[in-house]
């Protein structure tokens, strides 16, 4: 069942020691989670990548859809989110498998910047077979080292958080997005880094989201972001005024009527006293130092997740109204709701309730701290919600057909 | 703040809709509102069966009016709205794309 906010008012209480138990990676990242990862560089390597994943248990695949004749910044963008997903702590080791040997090597290549285990294997000249037995061999190496690594205490800092709701409504601007936005005015102070994104879906409040940054160096460079997602995508691309997909039929269900409706309650979970420091490029890491950081992506809640997952963020905080029931493959996805309705008719997919906040007994300063709890009882190792489910949406972001 | 659960709240005292936030709203109901930013009171009667984060307006809406949420531009009256009317996608849109 969802947990119930039972922290106390917190005038007084202090976030600056909090901890929690992760495992320290080879490049001083911290983890909360120790998956070994069969990553498949293309379409074509998935099902190798999945019988290597049946015969060596606790090794995850994570199929998809693409990396086959992309190029230019599509292709960079495809190698970013592989490495990315190979880098993030969250993951102990890893085995890249592609149909070819060029394209593997810059992905396994990447990730060895991290210092952590990983191998490649290309499928031409060798066949399926021979590939997965060789493989095979190599993840049964990696998960059993990996089953021996133990979490060590971490302070606060060491967590990176980000955050991305879906399925939203009017309840999510009322008191999911804004228990988020409490949470990250806690812990921003405290060094941790945070990410918001969703390009399309500020319209309507990039005046205010522009405010938020820290510098006008800074605003300025998230604007052309967000301007050039008007002009090169919607402009170009769009049948109407988006009334079909941006507020989605979700959000219409759930009472939302305009996108600038939807942006405002969004732009809630950015708190009241944060700063963004940088606009970061889809899956790209933040370099700034600790902080929230912007980082264009789509509003869409897997390709979404799967940029800030490739960005290196360990733990992911999702308000829903309507109840998107999304996860992740290798981050774990706190959802958060205040919407009575989906916590009466799919509870099983929530992790923090916070329908107090629309009946007035729950405070955003309580329901802050619940989601605080939750994280760090989510870092230290309990299975969200959609872990348990078995949600593992990962799904590439494409920017242009393939050649 | 009130003794019993709100039906409807307000972001901020400049909105003209508030948020239903109970489920099974009927018409006719006399409604306990709540603006968050200043936790004043409020009241309004509904003239339509509302469903659970559907809006309300707060006053009477004309045609052209511009709809405030947040205190904030959300969009436009497409068609006029009383004062405890259901406000959505049969009489309001965006101003955008």
């Amino acid at each position: 069942m969802p947990t119930k906010s039972t922290a106390k008012p917190t005038k007084t209480k202090s976030h600056a020691n909090l901890s929690f138990h992760g495992w320290r990676r080879e490049n001083g990242r911290v983890g909360v989670r120790n998956h070994v990862l069969i990553l498949p560089l293309d379409d074509l390597s998935n099902s190798v990548c999945e019988a290597i994943a049946n015969n060596i248990k606790g090794t995850m695949a994570i199929p998809h859809a693409y990396g086959r004749l992309q190029f230019g910044a599509d292709l960079d963008l495809h190698f970013r989110t592989l490495i990315g997903t190979g880098s993030n702590p969250n993951v102990a080791a890893v085995v890249v498998v592609g149909i070819e040997d060029q394209w593997t090597k810059i992905v396994v290549d990447g990730i060895a910047k991290t210092g952590k285990p990983v191998i490649g294997f290309g499928i031409e000249g060798h066949g399926d077979i021979a590939t997965i037995a060789k493989a095979s061999y190599k993840a049964k190496d990696f998960v059993q080292w990996a089953s021996e690594l133990k979490r060590e205490e971490c302070g606060i800092a060491d967590l990176w958080v980000s955050t991305k709701c879906g399925e939203s409504d009017t309840t999510t601007g009322l008191a999911s997005c804004p228990t988020v936005g409490n949470m990250y005015d806690k812990l921003i102070p405290q060094k941790i880094y945070g990410v918001f994104g969703e390009t399309s879906e500020i319209t309507g409040a990039e005046h205010l989201c522009k405010a938020r940054a820290i510098n006008a160096e800074i605003a300025e460079k998230w604007y052309k972001m967000w301007k050039a997602y008007q002009d090169d995508v919607i402009e170009a691309h769009k049948t109407n005024d988006l009334s079909d997909s941006q507020p989605t039929k979700g959000n219409i269900a759930g009472g939302l009527t305009s996108i600038e409706e939807k942006a405002m309650g969004n732009l809630e979970k950015i708190g009241r006293t944060c700063k963004f420091i940088d606009a970061l490029e889809p899956a790209e890491a933040p370099a700034k130092g600790p902080g929230l950081y912007y980082m264009d992506t789509s509003s869409a809640a897997a390709e979404c997740v799967t940029l800030m997952a490739a960005g290196g963020y360990v733990v992911h905080t999702f308000p829903t109204g309507q109840g998107n029931v999304i996860g992740n493959p290798i981050v774990p996805v706190i959802k958060i709701s205040g919407n009575p309705k989906t916590l009466r008719t799919m509870a099983e997919h929530i992790d923090v309730d916070v329908t107090g906040i629309l009946r007035r007994d729950q405070t955003l300063d309580t329901a802050g701290d619940a989601l605080i709890d939750m994280v760090i009882r989510t870092s230290n190792g309990r299975l969200t919600a959609a872990e348990a489910l078995g949600h593992r949406e990962f799904s590439m972001t494409k920017l242009y057909r393939s050649a | 703040m009130l003794k019993n659960m709100p039906h409807f709240l307000v972001h901020s005292p400049k909105d003209n809709v508030g948020v239903v936030v109970v489920e099974d709203l009927r018409a006719g109901t006399k409604m306990q509102g709540v603006i968050t930013e200043t936790d004043a009171s409020t009241e309004a009667t509904a003239n339509h069966d509302i469903p659970v984060g559907h809006k309300v307006a707060l006053k009477d809406l004309k045609k052209g009016d511009t709809v405030i949420k947040y205190g904030e531009d959300v969009g436009v009256i497409k068609a006029d709205a009383k004062r405890g009317d259901h406000v959505h996608t049969q009489n309001m849109k965006t101003k955008r794309w």
